[in-house]
C-alpha cells in the first residue's frame, strides 16, 4: 500500500513505497510473460489517461496495463493549446473527477501539472511525465528492469548520458536510484546539464569515459533534433562523436554491463545500432517491464478502496 | 490638527514630538502643541511612505485590480504617493491616457497617483511615445515596464530625449533572449522543479547596459527591482565612480529564496524571479550601504483565474501594497539592519528625490503626508483581507510586526486602521 494519494513523482516516494512497487512490479512481470493478461486487481475501477503530450509509448503501455486489469479506460488526447484557450486544468479534473473516475493518468508539457490536478481531484492521480520535472513510472520500469537482471539495485553503478537538462527520466531515476542504494554517474555537454544536478546526488563526470567507468548500467537520454536548432551543439554527428555512447566508451563499463534507453532512440546518436540491438540492450526489456510497473502502480494506488 | 505624543522619524532620528497640520502642510514641530489632536501615543509617525512602482491596471484590466481598489490598498499599506506603470491597455503612452488616470485618482481621493509614462509607442520598441506630451499632463517618470527597450541605440534616445523634459527612464532588466521562457531562477530548485529556469545574466546583462548609457552619455537612470547579487554589485561599482545611477528592490527578493517555488505555489511566480540566498543577502547589504535607493512593491495584483492555472502558464506579479511596510519593517529594522530613519529613506525620503516628487520627509513647510503605524504591532499575513483586488501573495500566513494605523494625505485622514 502507498502512503500517497499519488503518484506524482520519485522525489516524493520513500524507498519503502518505490521498494513495494518495484515487488508488485516483479509478479505482475512473471504474469505477463506467461501471456496472462486477465487479471481482476482493477475490475469496476476507471481509469483516464489524459495526454496532454503526444506519446505513443507510454499512452498505450498505461493503457494495457489498465485493461489487463480489467479497468474500464477512456483515453483523451488534449492538445496543449486547448489548455491556453479553452478549459483549465482545474476544471477539466473536476469534470473528470464528477464522471466517477478512479484515476486519471496525466501527461503535460508543463512541470507541476500534475500536482495541481491531484490538490483539484479526488481521485488517484498518476505522473505520466510532466515538462522537465519527473517521469515516475519510466524511473520504475528502468529500475525495475535492473533489479530483474541483478536480484537488488542497491550498490549498483547507473551511468546517464545525453540530454539531462530536458530529461524528466534523469531526474526521476536519479532519485529512484539514489533512495534504493545505487550510484549514478552523469555526463552531457554543459549546455545539457541542468544547474545543481550533483547536489541531488548525482556524480557529474568531466569525461564519457569516466562516467561509465566500472557501470553497471548505461543509459542513454534521446537527443531532440530542435536542440541543436536552440544552440545547445553545433550537430547530431557532432553530439555522437564527442558525446554518444559506442562500442569503445562501453570497453570502460563493467564486463555484460546493460545497455538501457527509455526510448525512442535516435539510432548511432546517443547509442550506436550495435549497441541497441547487441545481447546487452535491455531497451525491449524496458517495455514489458513498463506495462508491469504500471499494473503496479495502479493496483497499489487503488487497492486501499478495495 | 496636531498630532500628539508620537515618535517622530525625522531625517537625524526619532523623537518625541508634537505635530501641528495647517492647511494640508505641516506648520509646526515642537513639544506641548495645543489645539484639537490626534493622540498617538505609543505609535511611530513616518514621512508619508511613497511606492515608485505600482500596477494600477486601470485602464484595461479592471479586473485585477482599478484605481481605486489600487488606492485604497496603497493608503492601507501606508503609503500617499504611488507612480503606476505604463502597462495598461491602451498602454500609457500619450497624454490623455496621463490625463485618464490622474482625473480617477483625483475622483477617487485617497493617495496622490503619479502615472509614468511608456518609453516607446505601445511599449513596443519601435517609436518613441509622446514623453513630451505625456510630462506635460503630469507623467512623473518613464518606463517600458515588464521588458527592456530591446535597441540599445533607442534606449539611448530615449534617455537623452527624456532628459530635456527632466524625465529618468526607470529600467526593467531583462534581456529576453537569455530569459527565453524561463519562468523561475536558474538554479537548483529550477532543477528540482523541472521549470525552466533564467540566469542572473539575463538581468545583469541590460543593468550593465543602461550603466554604460548613463556613464557615456553624463545622465540619470534608474534600475527597477533588482534581485541578483551580481547586478546590485554593478550598481555598486557603477555608483563608486560617479555615474548617476539609482536603483530600488522589493520585500520578496529580500525575504524569500527560490526554495519557495518547490510548491508550484503560482504565488511565488514573479518577474524577476526569486533568488537564491546569496542574492537576498546582497539585496539586504544593498539597501544597507545605499546602493540599493530604495524599496518599492513592484505592486502586480491578478485575478484569482490568472494564478489557479499550472505554473508555466500563470501570470507573473505580487500584490504588495499591503503588506510592504510590515516585511521591510520586519526584514530590516527589526532584522537589525537599517535604523527606522534608514527605513524611512528608503521608503519615502529616496523615491522622492530620484522622481523629484514633493514630500519624502518630515519638515514645516512639508506636505502633511504621513503614515503613522504601530511598530509593537504583531499580526499575520491575511490575503483574504486585502483591500486590492489582487490576493496575489507568497506571504500569506507570515506573521510580522509593524501595522499602519493612520495614512494622512494633505493632511487628512485617508485610512485609519
Amino acid at each position: 500500500m502507498l502512503n500517497h494519494k499519488d503518484v506524482l513523482g520519485l522525489y516524493d516516494l520513500s524507498a519503502e513505497e518505490i521498494d513495494e512497487i518495484l515487488s508488485v512490479g516483479m509478479s505482475m512481470k512473471k504474469l505477463l510473460k506467461q501471456n496472462i493478461k486477465r487479471l481482476p486487481h482493477l475490475q469496476g475501477k476507471s481509469v483516464t489517461t489524459l495526454f496532454y503530450e503526444n506519446s505513443t509509448r507510454t499512452r498505450c503501455s498505461f493503457e494495457l496495463a489498465a485493461k489487463y486489469m480489467g479497468a474500464h479506460v477512456v483515453n483523451i488526447a488534449a492538445a496543449s493549446s486547448s489548455v491556453q484557450k479553452g478549459e483549465t486544468l482545474i476544471d477539466t479534473g473536476k469534470t473528470l473527477d464528477a464522471m466517477k473516475n478512479d484515476v486519471i493518468v496525466i501527461r503535460h508539457p508543463m512541470g507541476g501539472a500534475p500536482r495541481l490536478l491531484a490538490k483539484t481531484v479526488k481521485a488517484h492521480v498518476v505522473n505520466a511525465g510532466d515538462g522537465m520535472n519527473e517521469h515516475p513510472s519510466q524511473a520504475l520500469l528502468d529500475m525495475l528492469t535492473m533489479r530483474e537482471n541483478f536480484g537488488r539495485i542497491a550498490g549498483l553503478k547507473v551511468a546517464i548520458l545525453g540530454d539531462i537538462s530536458h530529461s524528466r527520466v534523469a531526474k526521476s531515476n536519479l532519485f529512484g536510484l539514489k533512495k534504493l542504494g545505487a550510484e549514478v554517474t552523469m555526463y552531457a555537454p554543459r549546455t545539457l546539464l541542468p544547474t545543481g544536478i550533483g547536489q541531488m546526488g548525482a556524480k557529474v563526470c568531466a569525461s564519457r569515459e569516466e562516467a561509465v567507468e566500472g557501470a553497471d548500467v548505461v543509459m542513454g537520454l534521446r537527443i531532440q533534433l530542435e536542440r541543436q536548432h536552440a544552440g545547445n551543439f553545433p550537430s547530431l554527428g557532432e553530439y555522437a562523436g564527442f558525446y554518444g555512447v559506442d562500442d569503445g566508451v562501453m570497453r570502460y563499463a563493467k564486463k555484460g554491463a546493460l545497455v538501457m534507453h527509455p526510448g525512442p532512440v535516435n539510432r548511432g546518436v546517443e547509442l550506436t545500432s550495435a549497441l541497441i540491438d547487441g545481447d546487452t540492450s535491455r531497451i525491449e526489456e524496458q517495455v514489458l517491464s513498463g506495462i508491469a510497473v504500471r499494473m503496479a502502480i495502479l493496483f497499489l494506488l487503488t487497492k486501499e478502496e478495495v | 490638527m496636531v498630532i500628539k505624543n508620537a515618535d517622530v522619524v525625522l531625517k537625524d532620528g526619532v523623537k518625541k514630538l508634537d505635530l501641528r497640520i495647517e492647511e494640508g502642510r505641516i506648520a509646526e514641530l515642537g513639544k506641548g502643541l495645543k489645539g484639537e489632536g490626534l493622540d498617538c501615543t505609543g505609535l511611530t509617525v513616518l514621512p508619508g511612505l511613497i511606492d515608485m512602482h505600482v500596477h494600477l491596471r486601470e485602464p484595461g484590466f479592471e479586473k485585477k485590480e482599478d484605481i481605486a481598489s489600487g488606492s485604497a490598498a496603497a493608503v492601507k499599506g501606508g503609503f500617499t504617493q504611488i507612480c503606476c506603470m505604463p502597462n495598461t491597455r491602451p498602454v500609457t503612452d500619450n497624454k490623455v491616457v496621463v490625463s485618464y488616470i490622474l482625473n480617477r485618482a483625483k475622483e477617487v481621493g485617497l493617495c496622490k497617483v503619479r502615472p509614468v509614462g511608456a518609453i516607446t509607442e505601445g511599449q513596443e520598441g519601435k517609436n518613441l511615445a509622446a514623453i513630451g506630451a505625456m510630462k506635460a499632463a503630469g507623467a512623473v517618470a518613464l518606463s517600458e515596464d515588464g521588458k527592456s527597450v530591446l535597441s540599445t541605440g533607442l534606449m539611448a534616445n530615449a534617455m537623452m530625449y527624456a532628459a530635456d523634459f527632466g524625465l529618468k527612464c526607470l529600467c526593467h532588466c531583462e534581456d529576453a533572449s537569455l530569459v527565453d521562457g524561463g519562468v523561475v531562477n536558474e538554479g537548483y530548485y529550477s532543477t528540482l522543479t523541472g521549470l525552466k529556469g533564467s540566469i542572473r545574466a539575463a538581468e545583469d546583462v541590460i543593468i550593465a547596459r543602461e550603466i554604460c548609457l548613463a556613464e557615456s552619455l553624463s545622465l540619470p537612470v534608474h534600475i527597477c527591482h533588482v534581485s541578483t547579487y551580481s547586478g546590485v554589485q554593478l550598481i555598486r561599482e557603477a555608483k563608486a565612480r560617479g555615474v548617476q545611477v539609482t536603483a530600488e528592490t522589493c520585500p520578496h527578493y529580500f525575504t524569500l529564496t527560490d526554495a519557495v517555488i518547490a510548491s508550484f505555489d503560482t504565488n511565488t511566480k514573479v518577474n524577476p524571479p526569486i533568488r537564491e540566498e546569496k542574492d537576498r543577502l546582497a539585496v539586504i547589504e544593498g539597501l544597507k550601504d545605499g546602493t540599493l535607493d530604495c524599496i518599492v512593491t513592484d505592486h502586480a495584483p491578478h485575478h484569482a483565474d490568472d494564478k489557479s492555472v499550472e505554473y508555466d502558464l500563470a501570470t507573473f506579479g505580487i500584490s504588495g501594497l499591503e503588506t510592504s511596510f510590515a516585511l521591510s519593517y520586519t526584514q530590516l529594522v527589526k532584522g537589525g539592519v537599517l535604523t527606522p530613519e534608514e527605513l524611512a529613506d528608503r521608503m519615502s525620503g529616496a523615491p522622492a528625490r530620484i522622481l523629484g516628487l514633493e514630500g519624502g520627509g518630515i519638515a514645516v513647510g512639508a506636505p502633511a503626508d504621513l503614515t503613522i503605524a504601530d511598530l509593537h504591532a504583531k499580526w499575520t499575513i491575511d490575503p483574504a483581507a486585502f483591500v486590492s483586488k489582487g490576493k496575489n501573495t507568497p506571504f500569506g500566513g507570515r506573521e510580522v510586526f509593524g501595522a499602519v494605523r493612520y495614512t494622512l494625505v494633505d493632511g487628512e485622514i485617508k485610512y485609519q486602521g
